[in-house]
């Protein structure tokens, strides 16, 4: 594919993205959707929020705005700022606003890293306000009927200063997500990777070995993300071992010792 | 330009008279000093800097490490010859003095053990991937610590200190690793599952019978090995090759059998029979280690009886915590837990869901990890686990951990039960001293006398003083003008750009504005000296100096922690906690620095490692470790007060420092510019003379340190 730009607004997915259900995610979202409520993905790193979104976005025909939250993310980054041009100061519209303007789907993704005055800029839009304050425009504007709002956020992080507050989460729909089970995990490594069944399944062992030693020296384990990142190198030709070392164990750990175990039980398993 | 010419006998000599004290100790140097003067300038170099060395700790080793030495120059390399004096050391450290002059003496063998140390996998260092290794495969939590052989006892790996029947280092590191899945796999895949001293009971020889069951077991595990984890299936195999083990020809066909998928270890018990009756003997295989059906069976039926009352505890509390979000109809009925099968992951381990009353529920970890070890433990979990214990039914001592009192541990023989242990810098010996402190932390009594109103009271226009500079400090937020990049146009330095643009001159670019939100990320641990010398004025000043301290910084929002330290001798070194990280500056944490009393003496090593450890565990961008204190490092009878003491705590700050602590030091101590510098460089530390000006000054001390 050749690179091309286009505005936020126009991103809508054409191709049906590969996602497996998991419970019944998909009926709730399309639920809360028709309701104009705002959604809550919550669950680790790299388990699908976002293949969701995008999945869900493809199946409601809608573009898909996404916004990865950091904590220098102020308000402006996302309703918009005045810029010089000329010598004349024209406004331009940040991604929230143009979702709204243009009834897209927002995805603020790692909300909880945003800084607090920042979050509070979405609480407006997630009620049956359903509206933006613009201070610096002075005007006030009202959602686009398709608008939607999801933010995503993981519990795991165990930091009492990346925490949601009350009022921000209690105004959203949360649908929980987790690795998928073992069975499905296998298909889904198989299915994106193009690796045999039987290397998919190893590599979910291996994954499950790591969630093993959460807690214990490993702040997650490895994600499904990860297991097709490395199920992609097997596939073009990589030893499994220096796989699962590169796409894996050099991701989730820095810590000499615990690199050093990860090795022992990939080399074990293969 | 350095002298390489040898060194004369009669110059060695000397030296050598002064380090063995021989005016004291009559010991006789003249036959070591010439034989070190046949020597190169080198090599007297590294001699004569180790029996140095050696001599600050005990002038006998030093002595017969002198005896021996040169002769073995020629024929072994120094890297051992330091190792050989290094452990003796350690040796005289851990047993005394007659274990540790054996060591020297007994020098053929430690060359003979050479091997194991250049080749052999050393526990402590391969200890914490092993423990790892262990966690990330299945089933049950197993520790691991070090013994006199490998075996389990079903909770515990024990590996000795060295594994070192291989050649290569890497070998020797694979062996571990195989015995330990060995190991393991003794316990997820049921070894334990059977009731074995009986049964081996009935066997004339019950010894070989359990020689013969190991080796079946040991045929089938492998096998289980091999399904699970078949990389490290075929290095085992590779080791076994190398090794020349075979197995008997009369084996064979038990490896075949026992290789079934479904093979149990009542499969070998089948087998058995047979194979004790045959007369070869039972292969060796060199990762199967030993099996101890007693050890086994005691820690099992410890275990199996704490499980159940831990689990039906543990549900118990989590039907109260359900309860709170069910609907009040069904609050009075008793809830029924119920287990349903899941389709399994594992292979031999059905994998089950917990549910309560029917719909499933997600147990927390340590529920799920008691399901699993009481299922490998009996195969199942059978249904009376699973009633939730009504309210006191058990005794809480019964499977509560609870630490023990510091004072009653002080006084029982294994005083080091349960206390941290650190190393200690030994500036003679130029080595650590390991395991050399044991450290407790205690709790400060606390006094409720209102000692805090009264210092408030007493230092009133301070207080204010204090609340306004710091207030002063708090996090402000700036406007910064003229930015490339920011939120709002900045009209000034856009007009201003547009008139130079006018006039032909080049734009500026920076034309916006941005709120800059700077946040202080300050984290501060304060080391109080709580030694017998702080006794009267100085106590106060210290804790009238905490109060305010505390107040000012309660202003200011910094994170901030209070110990105190204490010891006696290196077996008893105490931190007091007066205030930890994640405690709020309550009336208890008032009414503990109220209560701060003098105690013994100052020995700062392990508690500025200690502490370093606390402050690592908190997550801030600065770090500062401030001591409080009214002179230099002391201990009881013991050469801290010298500068043994002095070389430590600079070793100990250093290590803090490595690790990213700032640390600074607050003294009354007039002479202290005589050591200080040398401790905390030369502008890390203020001396105040007057004890009543402390109170003034601490907080003062820390506004600067921190802005």
């Amino acid at each position: 594919m050749e690179a091309h730009s286009l505005a936020p607004e126009e991103h809508f997915i054409r191709e049906e993205p590969y996602y497996e259900l998991i419970g019944q995610e998909i009926a709730i979202f399309e639920a809360a959707y028709q309701n104009k409520l705002p959604v809550l993905l919550k669950g680790p790193t790299g388990c699908g929020k976002t293949r969701f979104m995008e999945y869900m976005a493809w199946r409601l025909k809608r573009p898909l705005i996404t916004v990865s939250c950091h904590d220098d993310l102020t308000a402006s980054d996302l309703v918009g700022r005045f810029l010089v041009k000329g010598g004349e100061t024209i406004w331009v519209d940040g991604p929230l606003a143009r979702a709204v303007r243009a009834g897209g789907i927002c995805y603020l993704d790692e909300i909880v890293e945003a800084r607090k005055d920042t979050m509070v800029v979405i609480h407006p839009l997630a009620d049956d306000r359903r509206a933006l304050p613009m201070e610096k425009l002075g005007t006030l504007l009202e959602a686009n009927d398709d608008f939607c709002l999801a933010i995503s956020y993981n519990p795991g992080y165990q930091s009492v200063l990346k925490d949601l507050k009350q009022s921000t989460r209690q105004r959203f729909v949360a649908l929980e997500f987790d690795y998928p089970a073992a069975e499905l995990e296998r298909k889904i490594v198989a299915s994106e990777s193009g690796v045999a069944l039987d290397v998919a399944e190893k590599l979910v062992k291996f994954a499950q070995m790591t969630r093993n030693l959460k807690g214990s020296g490993l702040e997650e384990g490895a994600s499904t993300r990860l297991l097709v990142h490395a199920a992609k190198l097997i596939a073009s030709g990589i030893e499994p071992v220096v796989a699962c070392q590169s796409a894996i164990a050099q991701a989730i750990t820095d810590d000499a010792e615990m690199l050093a175990a990860v090795h022992e039980l990939s080399s074990s398993l293969f | 330009m350095t002298d390489t010419s040898a060194l004369t006998a009669e110059i060695i000599e000397q030296l050598l008279e002064e380090w063995l004290e021989v005016e004291f100790t009559f010991l006789h140097v003249e036959e070591i000093a010439s034989s070190i003067a046949a020597l190169r300038r080198d090599e007297q170099d590294c001699l004569l800097n180790w029996i140095r060395r050696i001599a600050t700790t005990h002038i006998q080793i030093a002595y017969q490490f002198a005896l021996r030495a040169p002769d073995l120059l020629t024929h072994m390399e120094r890297r051992l010859i330091e190792a050989w004096a290094l452990h003796a050391m350690d040796t005289y450290d851990r047993a005394g003095i007659s274990p540790a002059v054996r060591v020297i003496k007994d020098v053929i063998n430690f060359t003979r053990l050479s091997h194991e140390r250049t080749a052999g996998v050393v526990f402590e260092d391969v200890g914490g991937v092993m423990l790892n290794f262990v966690h990330g495969l299945s089933g049950r939590r197993l520790k691991l610590e070090q013994g006199e052989a490998v075996f389990t006892d079903s909770e515990t790996l024990f590996l000795p200190a060295v594994i070192a029947r291989m050649p290569s280092v890497a070998d020797n590191f694979v062996l571990c690793k195989a015995m330990v899945a060995m190991m393991w796999a003794q316990t997820r895949f049921g070894s334990f599952r059977t009731q074995l001293p009986e049964l081996l009971n009935a066997y004339e020889d019950a010894a070989r019978a359990l020689k013969h069951f190991q080796a079946l077991e040991t045929l089938r595990l492998q096998a289980c090995i091999a399904r699970e984890l078949p990389g490290l299936y075929r290095e085992m195999q590779r080791l076994r090759a190398e090794l020349h083990e075979t197995l008997p020809a009369s084996w064979q066909h038990f490896a075949q059998e026992l290789a079934q998928a479904d093979a149990t270890a009542d499969d070998s018990l089948r087998l058995l029979a047979r194979a004790y009756a045959d007369p070869a003997a039972p292969p060796d295989i060199c990762f199967q280690g030993e099996l101890r059906p007693d050890a086994v069976a005691k820690c099992m039926a410890a275990r199996v009886a704490k499980e159940k009352i831990l689990l039906r505890v543990k549900l118990a509390q989590l039907e109260q915590e359900l309860k709170k979000h069910r609907p009040d109809e069904t609050k009075d009925r008793p809830a029924q837990f119920g287990l349903t099968e899941k389709p399994a992951t594992e292979p031999g381990l059905t994998a089950l869901e917990l549910t309560l009353d029917g719909a499933p529920i997600a147990p927390p970890e340590e529920v799920r990890q008691l399901l699993t070890s009481i299922q490998l433990d009996l195969g199942e979990i059978p249904p009376e686990y699973l009633f939730a214990a009504g309210p006191g039914e058990y005794d809480p001592r019964l499977y509560e951990e609870k630490p023990a009192d510091p004072d009653e541990v002080w006084q029982g023989t294994y005083h080091e039960e349960g206390a941290s242990l650190y190393p200690e810098w030994d500036y003679g010996r130029q080595h650590y001293r390991k395991n050399w402190c044991v450290m407790r932390e205690k709790d400060v009594l606390p006094v409720h006398d209102g000692f805090r109103e009264a210092t408030l009271e007493k230092y009133s226009g301070l207080v204010k003083h204090l609340r306004k500079t710091f207030e002063a400090m708090r996090d402000e937020n700036r406007l910064l003008k003229r930015q490339a990049y920011g939120d709002n146009v900045d009209i000034d330095a856009l007009v201003e750009a547009l008139a130079d643009a006018r006039d032909g001159s080049e734009m500026s670019e920076r034309l916006f504005m941005r709120m800059h939100r700077s946040e202080r990320n300050i984290a501060v641990m304060f080391m109080v000296d709580m030694s017998g010398s702080t006794r009267g004025w100085i106590n106060d000043a210290e804790r009238e100096s905490l109060i305010l301290l505390s107040e000012a910084l309660e202003t200011l929002g910094d994170r901030y922690a209070i110990y105190g330290f204490s010891g006696t001798t290196r077996k008893r070194c105490e931190l007091f906690r007066i205030k930890r990280f994640d405690e709020p500056y309550n009336e208890e944490v008032r009414a503990r620095i109220s209560g701060i009393r003098p105690q013994e003496y100052t020995r700062m090593g392990f508690a500025i490692r200690h502490l370093t450890s606390v402050l690592n565990e908190v997550e801030a961008r600065t770090k500062l470790l401030i001591t409080l204190s009214d002179g230099k490092p002391d201990d009881y009878h013991d050469n801290y007060r010298t500068q043994y003491g002095i070389e430590d705590t600079r070793k100990a700050l250093q290590e803090a420092q490595r690790s990213g602590i700032h640390p600074f030091c607050i003294t009354l101590d007039e002479k202290a510019r005589d050591y200080l510098p040398h401790l905390y460089g030369a502008v890390n530390y203020t001396v105040i003379d007057e004890v009543n000006k402390l109170p003034f000054k601490v907080a003062d001390i820390y506004r600067r340190l921190t802005t």
